[in-house]
């Protein structure tokens, strides 16, 4: 007599970070009334719009949380490498949520540091000098609109360092900084973000064509897996059960371990034992 | 540091013939405290009392969530906003006095206590009592989350004790948010007598890929599961509003002795939950579900399965 044998079914590859993004987008919809009106009384959200899928995302749900007419989408093309392209998708943003936009060109205040100091300048410390003009601009166009900067930064380019430190990271509000790039695509298409920004190949725009997944040599489905499992605990080995290569594995657990000092502030010498941050321990809206 | 007042523990629980209480009308509310001010929330309290008090017929027991007085997550400001059990009582009581309350109500908060310098997580059951009222029982948080989010073994000590104490309507036990996620704190107060549960919580929403939250749908499990094993209420009361990016779910629930959930408040958001509660709805379920009875049949060899456990640690 053979017995029936029931077998588990296999979980989805994806299900770990399968998301539900109508729960999402009304729970950080709440989180950015709590924290722009309830406990820091701004009425207005000022975004950055890159014409990338975080911005706008972030737009999208600062307009459900605010209302357009209290949303501001700032444009900051550095014309000698910000593509046209970028810049015609932000105004695609802008347009479709029928927020406030603006252009702030920051080419010149750019070169007027670059060109004048540092013409050899790297592209990447160019990435670099362009992101920090931008927050210049961001914070400055926030005092004078009577609003908060909202940040735009994905938990994948967190976790990987990817971004410039006291730059894209400055913000004091963040909704989207615990999702990886992967859930942020999910939930760009529940919010209507046109599928020319969602499908697009992600990019920084800090350097001529260059995507995020040719810096980080590895697509982001398998980025995000990665990260979600080494930063649950598991080890290298049960990765490669699951399909990932040692060198991939190798490559994500290095940047993350090179780059733990970009998700916290500067750090300061311990002298005593009232240290802020050490022993003076207080929540940030204590 | 003399012995930790009992203020109402229970001792002779098991007795047989105990007066049985008519129906009596729970409020369990939801609220969103203001971080760190404790006249502000001992305020806001005071008017949900009230708000309970005006129910036809109005509120005998009024639930609220863990840390309602301060907020739950201060770090190291526990130490500044700690306050002696008796001082919250006293602050109670007196929101009552002010709001001219006349009737009796009963009261279940959470604050942070401070007790000889030491700082707790802990939940008052107080009579509040225009004639006088008084403190029928304290619970300090036994299990304290120190993980992934939580901070709480770093900032207060825990508790070390579950009991029941009575009530004017039915024997009653507290617990603390994770306290109930450890499934012998239930046990332990159903076998010390508790028929009615007040599960008071703080908890950050986590778990976003299905229908509900998944925390509150765990909560859901939980409270349903442990009100059908031992045949007793559960008041939930969870804590709204966001603190520093951390969203605390709300959902909060009453729980019949049948493990049916009978009122359940939305998500993150203020609510109060009223329900009409009939103690021998404990007795019936109990006798149709003797699952209590069996445990407390079988106690002296579970006893000795602990003291087994405890002998091989």
């Amino acid at each position: 007599m053979s017995v029936p044998v029931y077998f588990a079914e296999r979980p989805s590859p994806e299900a770990p970070l399968a998301i539900n993004p109508e729960l999402v987008a009304d729970w950080l919809v709440a989180f950015l009334k709590s924290e722009v009106i309830g406990r820091r009384g701004f009425q207005n959200a000022v975004v950055g719009v890159s014409g990338g899928v975080d911005s706008a995302v972030t737009a999208y749900l600062c307009a459900r949380a605010f209302g357009p007419e209290h949303t501001y989408a700032f444009k900051m093309p550095y014309k000698k490498v910000s593509s046209p392209e970028s810049v015609a998708h932000a105004d695609m943003v802008i347009r479709e949520l029928g927020c406030h936009g603006r252009e702030v060109d920051i080419t010149a205040a750019v070169d007027g540091y670059v060109m004048s100091n540092e013409p050899e300048i790297s592209p990447s410390r160019l990435g670099n000098v362009c992101a920090r003009t931008r927050m210049i601009v961001l914070f400055d166009q926030a005092m004078k609109i009577g609003g908060l900067p909202i940040g735009t930064g994905n938990k994948s380019e967190r976790l990987m360092g990817y971004f410039t430190w006291h730059a894209d990271d400055s913000p004091p509000i963040n909704p989207i900084g615990d999702l990886f790039k992967t859930q942020v695509w999910a939930l760009a298409r529940y919010l209507g973000v046109p599928p020319v920004i969602v499908d697009k190949p992600a990019s920084a725009d800090l350097i001529k064509g260059q995507t995020d997944e040719d810096d980080f040599g590895i697509s982001y489905h398998r980025l995000d897996m990665i990260l979600h499992h080494l930063i649950l605990g598991y080890r290298s080995e049960r990765l490669s059960q699951m399909g990932f290569t040692p060198d991939e594995v190798a490559r994500v657990r290095s940047r993350l371990d090179a780059t733990h000092w970009k998700r916290h502030l500067a750090t300061s010498c311990v002298l005593s034992d009232s240290a802020i941050g050490e022993y003076y321990l207080r929540p940030v809206d204590y | 540091m003399g012995p930790a007042p009992s203020y109402g523990r229970l001792r002779t629980m098991r007795q047989p013939n105990r007066p049985k209480a008519g129906p009596f009308r729970v409020a369990v509310a939801q609220i969103h405290p203001k971080k760190a001010d404790y006249p502000a929330n001992l305020a806001q309290i005071g008017e949900v009392i009230a708000q309970a008090a005006k129910l036809d017929p109005p509120a005998d027991i009024v639930v609220f969530p863990e840390t309602v007085a301060t907020g739950y997550f201060l770090e190291g400001g526990v130490y500044e906003q700690a306050v002696p059990a008796e001082q919250f009582f006293k602050d109670l009581q007196e929101q009552t006095v002010q709001r001219g309350l006349t009737r009796a109500v009963d009261v279940v908060a959470g604050f942070y206590e401070l007790a000889d310098g030491i700082a707790y997580n802990a939940a008052l059951y107080a009579q509040l009592d225009p004639d006088g009222g008084r403190i029928v029982h304290r619970h300090r948080k036994f299990f304290l989350p120190t993980y992934g989010v939580f901070d709480e073994g770093r900032f207060v000590r825990r508790g070390s004790r579950f009991e029941a104490f009575q009530t004017r309507f039915l024997p009653s036990a507290v617990l603390i948010c994770e306290d109930i996620w450890h499934s012998i704190s239930a046990t332990l107060v159903a076998l010390h007598g508790a028929q009615a549960i007040f599960c008071i919580a703080a908890s950050p929403g986590r778990g976003f890929a299905g229908d509900q939250i998944g925390n509150q749908a765990r909560y859901r499990q939980l409270l349903v599961s442990v009100a059908e094993e031992h045949s007793v209420f559960i008041f939930q009361s969870s804590l709204v509003g966001f603190e520093g990016g951390k969203g605390l779910i709300g959902g909060s629930m009453i729980v019949s002795p049948f493990g049916e959930v009978i009122a359940e408040a939305p998500t993150a958001q203020d609510a109060i939950l009223v329900c009409d509660c009939h103690p021998d709805d404990v007795e019936v379920a109990r006798a149709n579900s003797p699952l209590l009875a069996d445990l407390r049949g079988a106690l002296g060899d579970v006893v000795e399965e602990m003291d087994r456990l405890k002998e091989e640690e």
